[in-house]
């Protein structure tokens, strides 16, 4: 088990698998949030669903609407688990407040997006500010 | 956080359940960014498209109508998602218009403005130097502090909402001084030419900058942009980089000179041609076909719609055009005839919506629109990830292409 401490964010405690990409998030450009997928082109997760895991990237961009999307994500079951950022901005953090969605930004240990590995399982606990890595995934290439 | 005795009121319940609500919000998101307390706002502009609120949205405003919301502060709105005069020829459903009218509906009730409009600070009330507010829309809140000199974070329409009903907002991010400062510093070498240079150079500077606690100055400007061009780079630096705030050296409120933004000691980064270029050619060639032409992302000024009017006049367009403009602009631009012109030539005006936020992805495949061209760098941004191949070309080269249903020049 390994103890990542990052600042306090929003939201409960959740567990879940990481989904992990040094790249940045917003939902509405990013995101067919219909099918639950990373669509845009040259997303590094371009594909990739996001539903129920939880992500890792480094920061939020682009537009306000993500701050209604999380919310709509969520109630029609279609949402991340949990995001964790390098650096959260002021959107990803409101919308993670209207939606209850756990959200944890700045990592004491440096890089999340190299400190967490896609598959690894996690417990996210914002308010403690305090992400532990129950399981590793193996290395990939 | 430190509370005033009002706010601890507020939070308590006294004040009833939607300013609870509100002010419950603002404490979470303010713990995440460390405030220490609330600024008094005097304005608040939400965000709230029906594609972005959804249904769920649209139910927890209708709730928060019912609790007896109301605004505290002048509360005004962006662009709607649906004009509601003419969204079947648009692709958009009944059921897109029902959600906008719920919201409508909602907004209303609790005092809300409907000013429907991304271009506040060129059509309502711009705000003043100092000024604290809460505004949604990225391409507003870049203006409003870089341009204007305003203090706002980007309040994604929840947050903005929570300021309408409570009068603060969390005091953290630009409305302190310290990430007011410029964090890098770029230099041009080439002057940008007409609004999409403009949006060009926003481009590059924010894909640059990447962040949104990175303030980019940029000197070696010898033209002062325009209103509408200024609202170009801002809008496309937003968009590429997610970033709140921009100085130019010698032309913005708080960067008359390097040591007002803190910025001599900073690296000088050059924004070469070659970037530019770059940023240019990553959009579209002559001789692409053309399936819609788009004016949006922000809404048109006055100015900008004479401009198409004059572009379109005795032209027929071969391939759809739309023009997207602001609620306060639209009566002028009818009574000097540039609607009337633009009409007659094809195009289609939408009033008080912007294209992108309107269920883009859902309007390109009822019209079987892919090749979009524009000469907004930001839309052009956004549509790539909505499943259209976006490209960026002049205000009149756009017009061309509308009636030659190709990229000419």
């Amino acid at each position: 088990m390994i103890r990542l401490k990052c600042h306090a964010g929003v939201g409960g405690r959740v567990e879940g698998e990481a989904l992990v990409a040094n790249d940045n998030f917003s939902a509405r450009y990013d995101l067919d949030r219909i099918k639950g997928v990373f669509s845009r082109p040259d997303h590094r997760l371009a594909g990739q669903s996001y539903v129920g895991r939880i992500l890792v990237l480094n920061t939020a961009k682009g537009g306000v609407a993500s701050a209604w999307m999380l919310h709509e994500m969520k109630t029609r079951g279609l949402a991340p688990a949990a995001i964790l950022f390098n650096r959260a901005n002021t959107i990803l953090a409101q919308g993670a407040a209207l939606a209850q969605l756990p959200m944890c930004d700045r990592f004491e240990d440096g890089d999340v997006t190299t400190l967490i590995r896609t598959g690894d399982r996690l417990i996210v606990d914002p308010r403690e500010g305090v992400v532990t890595i129950l399981d590793r995934a193996d290395p990939v290439g | 956080m430190r509370l005033t005795d009002e706010e601890q009121a507020m939070l308590a319940g006294e004040m009833g359940e939607a300013r609870r609500w509100a002010i419950d919000h603002q404490v979470q998101v303010g713990r995440m960014f460390d405030a220490v307390d609330l600024v008094p706002v005097s304005q608040a502009h939400m965000m709230g498209d029906p594609e972005a609120v959804g249904v769920a949205g649209a139910e927890f405003l209708e709730g928060l109508a019912d609790q007896g919301a109301r605004v505290a502060i002048p509360m005004i709105t962006d662009p709607r998602g649906v004009d509601l005069r003419r969204y079947e020829v648009m692709g958009q459903t009944e059921e897109m218009a029902g959600v906008e009218r719920r919201i409508i509906a909602a907004l209303t009730r609790m005092g809300v403005m409907m000013t429907d409009t991304c271009i506040n600070y060129q059509t309502v009330m711009p705000p003043v130097r100092g000024e604290h507010v809460a505004y949604g829309d990225t391409g507003v809140v870049i203006y409003s502090n870089s341009i204007c000199g305003a203090r706002s974070n980007f309040e994604g329409g929840p947050s903005a909402l929570a300021a309408g009903l409570t009068g603060r907002t969390p005091r953290y991010g630009l409305h302190l001084d310290e990430n007011r400062r410029a964090t890098r510093r770029f230099r041009v070498s080439e002057q940008p030419k007409g609004l999409t240079d403009w949006g060009i150079l926003g481009a590059v500077v924010g894909q640059a900058a990447g962040s949104y606690w990175e303030v980019p100055l940029i000197e070696g400007l010898e033209v002062c942009p325009t209103s509408d061009q200024a609202k170009h780079l801002g809008a496309a630096m937003a968009s590429f980089g997610s970033t709140p705030l921009f100085h130019l050296l010698g032309i913005t409120p708080e960067a008359q000179r390097l040591a007002d933004a803190g910025a001599e000691a900073l690296p000088i980064e050059p924004v070469t041609p070659e970037a530019m270029q770059a940023m240019r050619s990553r959009f579209g060639a002559p001789g692409d076909k053309v399936d819609v032409v788009v004016f949006a992302a922000p809404q048109l000024s006055i100015v900008e719609m004479q401009r198409v009017a004059e572009l379109c006049e005795g032209k027929k367009v071969s391939v759809p055009l739309i023009v997207c403009t602001a609620p306060q602009v639209y009566p002028d631009a009818q009574r000097m005839g540039f609607v009337d012109t633009i009409e007659q030539a094809g195009g289609r005006i939408l009033v008080g919506t912007c294209f992108y936020n309107g269920y883009a992805r859902e309007v390109g495949v009822a019209n079987g629109w892919k090749r979009l061209l524009s000469n907004s760098a930001k839309i052009v941004n956004i549509l790539g990830g909505y499943g259209y191949t976006p490209a960026l070309a002049s205000m009149e080269a756009c017009v061309a292409a509308a009636v030659a249903g190709e990229i000419v020049q």
